[in-house]
Parts: C-alpha cells; structure tokens; sequence
C-alpha cells in the first residue's frame, strides 16, 4: 500500500459526506449518504486485499505524535481488520433500509450515521489508548440522537437509558488508563498489550473496563437498556446497535483485558463464565415470552453475546477464534433479522407478532430469507453462527465441560425462541387481513437482504476467508494468555496424576 | 524594589483604574447617551489590559522580577493567565450587554464602568500575594458585582438577586477576614511566604481555624458546596449579561486566589486542607448534578452546572501537584469558554418582540425552528457533560489525570463516577431541544456580535478546539510553575 494512509481516509470520507449531508434536503442526503458509504465499503475491500495474512502484526499503520504524550495513530490487526470489514459493510445496508423509512429531518439523520461510521472505524483501528477512548465515548452522541429523534414512542426514556448506563460504564476505564499511562510511561496500545502490570493492580484495572465493556457487550445483569434502545431506535439504528455497537464489548475483551490483564483475566474468569452461563439460559427464556419482535431478537442478541464471552475466557485458540466468528455471525445475522422485521413493519406498522400470521403465503420471497437468517441464528451448520458456537464451545469444553453443558442449553433454547417466531409470523393460518395483503418484497429490500444472506452463507461454508487473517493475531494472544490460564478439567486430571505417581 | 519597576508590572491594573475613574467622568457628564461610547471605551481599555498581561503569560514570568511593592503583589504567569481569561469573559460581557439593557430601555452609563472596576478587582485578587492586597482585591470586585446583580432596580427579582448577593457576600467576607485574621495572629505577618514560613512543622489549632474560616469564605465566592445555596437566586434573578459575568471572571478569580492561597501560603500542610478540598468538590459535583434536575428555569440549570464545575476544578486543586494546578488552569479556560456560549445562546433565546425567554421548556423543539442555535447549545450541553469528542471532555480529562498521578484513585473513581449524574440533565436540554415538539416561543433574531461571540465559542468547544491543546498545556504548565511553592 506504500504510503498511502488508507485508514485516514475511511475516517476523513464519511465525516466529510457527514458534514455535507447536515447541509442538504432529503433527495440529495440520500444519494450522498449511500455514495459515501459505498466508497467506504470500497475502501475496505481495498483495506482487505492489501492485508497481508502472515505479514506483520500490525498493518496500514499511521503514526503522528500530538500533545502530551498522546498520538494519532492508527493501524489494524487481522481482528480490528474484521471488525472495520463488518462496519463499512452494514453502512450501505443501513443508509438503504432508512430510505423510506425517514422522512422527517433526513439530512440530520444521515449525518448522525456517517458519524457513527466514523468513530465505528475509528474505534477499531485506533492504537492509541486515548483515541480510542474518544471514539468508543463519542459513538453516544449520535445514537442517542438517533434513537432519540427518529424512534419509537417510548424513545426519551431508551435514549435515557441507553446514554447515561453506557456512560457510567465506560468513565471508570477512563480511571484505569490514566493509572495505566501513569505505569507504562505510554499510550501506545500494541505496547500496553504486552506490558506486564503488577498482579495486584491488574484486578483493579481488569474490573474498571470490565465495567465499560460488559455494558457495551451487554452481559447480564446490566443488558437492561439494550432492549429498550432496540425497540425504540429505528431499524437502521437498530441494525447498527446489534452489528457494530454490540462488538465494541467483544472487542475491548479481545484487545484490553485479556492480552493487558492475562492474569487478572484468569482470575475473575468464573465471574464471566457465571454472567455468561445466566445470560445464556435466561435471556433466552425471556426472548421465549417477547411479544415484540425486536424485543425478542434483542434478547436473543444477549444470549449470543454470553457465548461469545464464555469462548473469549476459554483461554485457547478455538474458544478465541469461535468468539470472533460469532461476533462476525450475529452482526450480520442479526442485523439481517431486524431488517427482516423492517420490512414487515414498514407495511403494517408494528411488531407485534400476534398481529401476524401466515406470510408464507403472501410473501414467500421474505418468509425464504427470513427462515435462512433464522436458521443461522440458531447455528444451523453451514451458516455463520454454526462455525462460531462450534468453535467456542469447543473451546470452552477444553477448559470446563459444566459451562459448556449450560451454555448448549441456550442455544437449544435458541432454536425454541427462533422456531417459534418463525411459526407465528410465516406459518399458520392468515388470520389478519391486512397482514395477508401485504406486498412481498421489493428490489430495495432484495438488495439488502441479498448480501448478507450470501455473506452468512459464504462465512457458514468457508470460514477459512475469515479466519486467516485473525489466525496469527489469536495465535498470538493465545501464547499471551498460556501463562495465566486456569487449571482445567484436564489439566486437573494431568495435576492429580502427576500428584499421584509422585506419591 | 523601586517605584518604576513596580508600576510597570501592574500596567494592566494601572490601564483599568485610569480608564475607569475617566469613564466615570464622562459618564458624569455625558449621562446614559454616553454609554454606547463607554461600552467601547470600556471593552478598549479590557482589551489593553489583556495585551499588556500577555507577555509574562509567554514567557512563564516567575521570581523575584515579578514581585511589586515589596510583594504585596505579583504579576507572574499564573496571575497574569488568570487574567487573560477574566478580562476575555468581561469583555464578552461588554459585548453582550448593551443589546440587552437597550432591549429593555434600562441601559446606563455605569454598567461598563463597574465591569471594568469587577475586573480590576479580580486583578489583583489573583495578583495577590498578601492576604491585605488579597482582600482590598475581592471587596472591589465583590462591591462592583453587588451593584451589578441588582442593575435592574425597578425589577424585584434582579433587586432581591443583589440584595442577597451582598448580604451572604459580606457574610462570607466577614468569615474570610476572621480567617485571615487568624493566620495573621498566629503566623504573625499577612505575606504568603511570611506564613509558608511560620507553618512549618505542626500546624496549631489557631493556624487551622484560620485555615478552615479562609477556606469557608473563598469557597462561597467560588459557589462551592456546601456555601452555593445564594447561587441558584443570585443568577436567575440577576441581569443575564450579570449572570454570564458571574458564573465566569469570579470563578476563575477566586479559584485562582484559593489555589495560590493554599499552594504557596499553606503549601507544606496539604494534609490540612486537601481534606477540605476534596469533600466540597465531591459535594458540589453530586448537589450541582442532583440540584440541576428539576430545575425549570435555564439561569438556574447553568447555576447548577456552573456548581457542578467548581467541583472539577476542585479536584485539580485537590491534588495539590504542579501537575493538578496546571490542570485546573486548563480546565477554568475551557470553563469560560463553555459558560460565555451557554449564556450567549441563553441571551439568543427571545421571542417575537424581542422579549427574553428563560424557560427551559421554551426551547422545545428548538431544533427544527432554529437549528443553528440548538447545534450549538447542543454542543455546549454535551461538552458541559465532558462527552468526547467536545472540548470540555479535556478539562475533565486532565483534571483526572492529575489526580491519578497523585495516586488519588478513589477521589478520581467517584469524581467521575458522579459526573455521570450530571450528564443527565444536559442531555435533557437536548432532549427538549431536539426529540420535543416545537414550542414555537424562540423566534426572534440575534445580532451579529451575539452570534460572532457564539461561533468562537462553538469552535473552540467543537473538536477543532484540542488544536489549541499544546498550547494552552504549554500556557498552563508554565503558570503553574510559576507559583513559588514552598520547598
């Protein structure tokens, strides 16, 4: 790539389409908005062609040094490189599904989007430790004025409640950076990352981002205000929340505390696997009762996001690599089925499941795809989410097969949950007339929908074009972990073995 | 020391008393008709002032060169950033003011004039090196301000805002100089490194009692909790271009005197005093957060948050470092800047006579009649928060470190901890300003100083303003090393 500053200019694009769009009527915000959306989505295949896999640890690196110590600087491994790939390709998607939806103040909300894009990338492929902070902290002002103005009925209270727990979850990590900026003598994060702190200290600074990021994840019991946000913001904002947004927990995990805090990880690795074990088994038992269509793909969102944690605390490669794979997965499976919800909501203007019934009949196009994201949702092999449950319960097995017994559960749960929706909207009897007289899908719609049905199918079939660029940064952050791994169910037996032939 | 060199380091006081004594000549003379002439004059002779401060600001003046009249006084970089920002925020006030007095038909020759002597007495309060110079500073500026609060006399409420203004003012100026009288007594000079001096070692009861009467008394200048009670009525009920005044230049004077006063005079027994500090900080945070809530009137919510502030600013002082003061310096600019655009937009709030509207359900819907307005005072508000990427999360940010390099983690946790609390009800303005219906009230038209005055304001607090960073930390650091602390 020379020296070409390719990670700048995703960031320099949507700010400047952003600032554009603030300016323009409604016709001309959209057109801009997709336009620069689809150059980002450009750039990142771009971004992903040039990656070279086996290549350095950090590639398309940019270094300029600020005040105080700080530094603009940017760079991405295998895993941000994924996650920057998830973003720029849900973008479009969302600017398409918002282009009948909105019609009040459109130049304002495809700013707040392009914004959003903006410190989305920025998050992933910022390297340094404030910077990152700026963009992981600013992402709450445009999603509260998203949810805020262009959602539900009950948006003040969820735009509330989305602002200030996600607020009060991250300044306790501003804390813990500054103490560890004050250790290290630098803010530079691929130096923090293999920075060994004190043991002591470790769990102090473990918990404070633990605070900020099992918000964001959400973990239970603090995942209260993800359904709420869900339910209120508009599909888009949806769409963005349960794509992108959710995988800013995962990856602080994968980035933060586990490579900076390996020990502090192990030790409070029963506290994760314990959150993750109920959020599993209860938010999917909640999502079984939801009346709500969102409500209900929002819970089930939760449950995802237990598995993932439970494979990231697996301490191996399977467990770290199936933890990605269903934070790639459930971003775009998820987003796929709240734009599936779009859909049906846009003609009938609720989402309300009993208000439904029988589309299968009226709209088989939808009631096919629909069903695809359904399956992949429940983890159907040759989907996306079957690669990444296999892998981090396999993990996860390794270490603890009890956990791995729990958290199986859920995802029998999942398929009740999903199967069960899935009855009560496509199948049965058309009972609601202006249900049955609905349309079935039109060009815009096949074109969202299109590309992440192909996108989930192709991550289901050859995960391997996913997988090999995150290989050698989960390898490496594997030997990082080996050190403070917990004693497992096998190595337990090895211990007690050994213990016995030395007696 | 001679006379010459004295005078020249206190030019910029020098520039505001001529200025103001021959205003208020040609106010006698000239009457109301003059006050446009005044205003100028007035904002002129500010902006001298400001030039002739600049310099020690750059070259981080310290030592014995600063000091004057054998130090009574001291014009290094730390007094004389102070007085940057004092003379800014009075300036802004000049420029503002005028619009509204005429709106109302109750503009006068004099209101310049004592912002000009409010200003010269915020001078060399923070100029002060000596607890006589430090009081005669503070009783002309709290003497002007008095007058100001209740500049609109035939209306009860700016009448009750400077009635209860001066009446808590010389309480608390009555509790300041039994303080100070008590340091004097025991430590037996009034000068700041005569008392570095005479508090080595333990400190004796009278010292502390002294201590704390001193502190008590700043601490409502500086409307901390828990001595803010006056500073709700006191905003609402004063003129707004007053209440712009008050929540900005007294601040960052009083805050820069308290700071010099504990740092240089009390310097070795910061275990007396940070105790102190770091309760009203973290008390001013959460009452200026809770406080803020329910309130109704937008003067009020910006009292509160104006509270809210202070305890930020405390925190800096708290961890009693170079590194803290340099941090609090940063953190009052910043301050000033944010609280001059919340009341430039508050002043923009009119209705279709041109009629000033104070209340925060007024602004409904704001986003839709007048987006330009409720972009910026949405900036303002998230930056008031301290939310990245707005400038105001700087302030807060270096504050933080300055306290975790101080190894002050749980001041620092619950310090933070309780900002959230007053994120709340800046992102209920928002709230109003862009998720409601439009009230339809806000309709009138601002000039063009309102809105040139408003867009500076928005820049700087806009992300363009971590531009100004390396050299407003550069500014800061070297005030604050200016400060001669005891060894």
């Amino acid at each position: 790539m020379g020296g070409f500053p390719i990670l700048s200019v995703m960031l320099l694009v949507p700010l400047i389409g952003a600032i554009v769009c603030l300016f323009l009527d409604a016709k001309p915000a959209r057109v801009v908005a997709l336009a620069t959306t689809m150059v980002n989505l450009a750039l990142g295949i771009v971004l992903w062609a040039n990656y070279e896999i086996g290549g350095e640890q950090w590639q398309f690196q940019e270094y300029h040094a600020l005040f105080a110590g700080f530094a603009y600087a940017l760079g991405v491994d295998g895993i941000a490189l994924m996650l920057i790939m998830l973003s720029v390709f849900l973008m479009p998607i969302c600017i398409g599904a918002s282009w009948d939806a909105i019609n009040k103040r459109v130049g304002e909300y495809m700013a707040a989007f392009l914004f959003m894009e903006v410190l989305m990338i920025g998050v992933f492929a910022a390297q340094d430790l404030f910077l990152f902070y700026i963009f992981f902290e600013a992402g709450l002002i445009p999603m509260y004025l998203i949810i805020g103005i262009w959602g539900g009925d009950n948006r003040i209270y969820a735009s509330y409640k989305f602002f200030l727990y996600t607020l009060l979850g991250s300044v306790l990590m501003l804390i813990a950076m500054f103490w560890m900026v004050n250790a290290s003598g630098t803010t530079y994060i691929p130096y923090l990352m293999e920075y060994d702190f004190a043991a002591e200290a470790q769990t102090w600074l473990w918990l404070a981002f633990f605070a900020s990021f099992a918000v964001k994840m959400p973990m239970w019991p603090v995942h209260t205000w993800l359904p709420d946000a869900h339910v209120q913001a508009p599909t888009a904002g949806s769409v963005i929340l349960a794509g992108v947004l959710l995988k800013l927990g995962g990856y602080g995990f994968i980035r933060f505390s586990l490579p900076m805090f390996p020990d502090a990880s192990a030790q409070f690795v029963w506290l994760i696997w314990g959150l993750s074990m109920v959020a599993v088994v209860v938010t999917s038992l909640i999502a079984l009762v939801q009346h709500d269509m969102k409500k209900l793909i929002a819970y089930s969102s939760v449950a995802h996001m237990g598995i993932v944690t439970v494979g990231l605390f697996a301490f191996n490669v399977q467990g770290l690599e199936g933890a990605m794979m269903i934070m790639l997965g459930h971003g775009l499976v998820s987003g796929a089925l709240f734009l599936c919800v779009g859909v049906i909501y846009d003609r009938l203007h609720t989402r309300e499941i009993a208000r439904y019934g029988g589309l299968s009949i009226n709209m088989p196009a939808y009631a096919v795809l629909f069903l695809l994201f359904t399956m992949a949702s429940i983890g159907l092999p040759g989907t996306s989410n079957f690669v990444g449950e296999f892998l981090a319960l396999a993990g996860i097995y390794q270490i603890n097969s009890w956990v791995a017994f729990v958290c199986t559960t859920g995802i029998i749960l999942g398929a009740a949950y999903m199967l069960y929706l899935y009855r009560r909207v496509c199948f049965g009897q058309q009972v609601n007339d202006d249900a049955a007289a609905m349309p079935d899908l039109s060009m815009r719609e096949y074109l969202l929908l299109g590309p992440i049905a192909a996108a989930v199918l192709w991550m289901g079939v050859y995960p391997e074009s996913f997988l090999a660029p995150m290989r050698e940064d989960i390898a490496w952050l594997d030997e990082r972990l080996a050190e403070a791994e917990p004693a497992s169910d096998a190595n337990l037996q090895q211990v007690a073995a050994a213990e016995g032939e030395a007696q | 020391m001679d006379y010459a060199a004295s005078f020249a380091l206190i030019a910029p006081e020098l520039v505001l008393t001529i200025s103001g004594l021959v205003l208020l000549l040609v106010a006698a003379w000239g009457g109301d008709k003059a006050s446009r002439m005044i205003s100028i004059a007035a904002a002129v002779s500010l902006g001298g002032a400001f030039a002739l401060a600049a310099p020690a600001v750059c070259t981080g003046a310290t030592g014995l060169d600063t000091m004057a009249f054998g130090d009574l006084f001291r014009a290094d970089a730390y007094a004389n950033l102070a007085k940057l920002m004092i003379f800014a925020a009075a300036g802004a006030v000049l420029v503002v003011a005028p619009r509204f007095f005429t709106g109302i038909g109750e503009m006068r020759a004099e209101y310049p004039i004592l912002v000009v002597f409010a200003a010269l007495g915020m001078s060399i309060m923070v100029s002060a090196t000596n607890l006589l110079t430090l009081y005669i500073g503070l009783e002309l500026n709290s003497l002007a301000a008095y007058v100001l609060a209740a500049f609109l006399r035939d209306d009860e409420r700016s009448a009750e805002a400077g009635l209860k203004y001066f009446v808590l003012g010389a309480l608390a100026s009555g509790i300041l100089l039994f303080g100070m009288s008590l340091v004097y007594g025991f430590a037996g000079t009034t000068n700041f490194m005569g008392i570095a001096e005479a508090v080595q070692g333990d400190l004796s009861t009278g010292m502390l009692f002294g201590l704390i009467f001193m502190l008590a008394g700043l601490a409502f200048k500086i409307s901390a909790a828990p001595f803010h009670m006056w500073t709700p009525d006191v905003y609402e009920g004063a003129p707004t271009p007053t209440t712009m005044f008050f929540a900005s230049a007294p601040k960052v004077a009083a805050v820069a005197l308290l700071a010099r006063v504990m740092m240089e005079g009390f310097g070795t027994q910061v275990d007396a005093w940070r105790q102190v500090v770091i309760a009203a900080a973290l008390l001013s945070i959460i009452i200026g957060a809770l406080g803020a809530i329910g309130q109704t009137n937008i003067k009020r919510l910006l009292a509160f948050s104006s509270i809210n502030n202070v305890g930020f600013i405390l925190i800096g002082l708290a961890a009693a470092t170079v590194t803290g003061i340099s941090a609090m310096l940063v953190y009052l600019a910043i301050y000033v800047v944010m609280t001059v655009g919340s009341f430039v937009a508050v002043l923009l709030m009119r209705d279709a006579e041109g009629n000033q509207v104070e209340g925060i359900s007024d602004l409904a819907g704001l986003s839709t009649t007048r987006p330009a307005l409720a972009a910026v005072m949405a900036m303002l508000m998230f930056s008031l928060a301290g939310i990245p990427p707005l400038f105001g999360f700087w302030g807060k940010f270096v504050v933080f470190e300055a306290v975790v390099q101080a190894d002050m983690l749980a001041l620092a946790a619950i310090g933070i901890a309780a900002s959230v609390i007053g994120a709340f009800y800046y992102i209920k303005v928002v709230k109003i300003m862009y998720f409601d219906e439009p009230a339809g009230t806000i309709t009138g038209e601002g000039d063009t100083p309102h809105w040139a005055l408003l867009f500076i304001c928005a820049a700087i607090v806009s992300p363009l303003g971590y531009l100004l960073t390396p050299w407003l930390g550069e500014l800061a650091d070297g005030a604050a090393a200016s400060l001669m602390l005891p060894a």
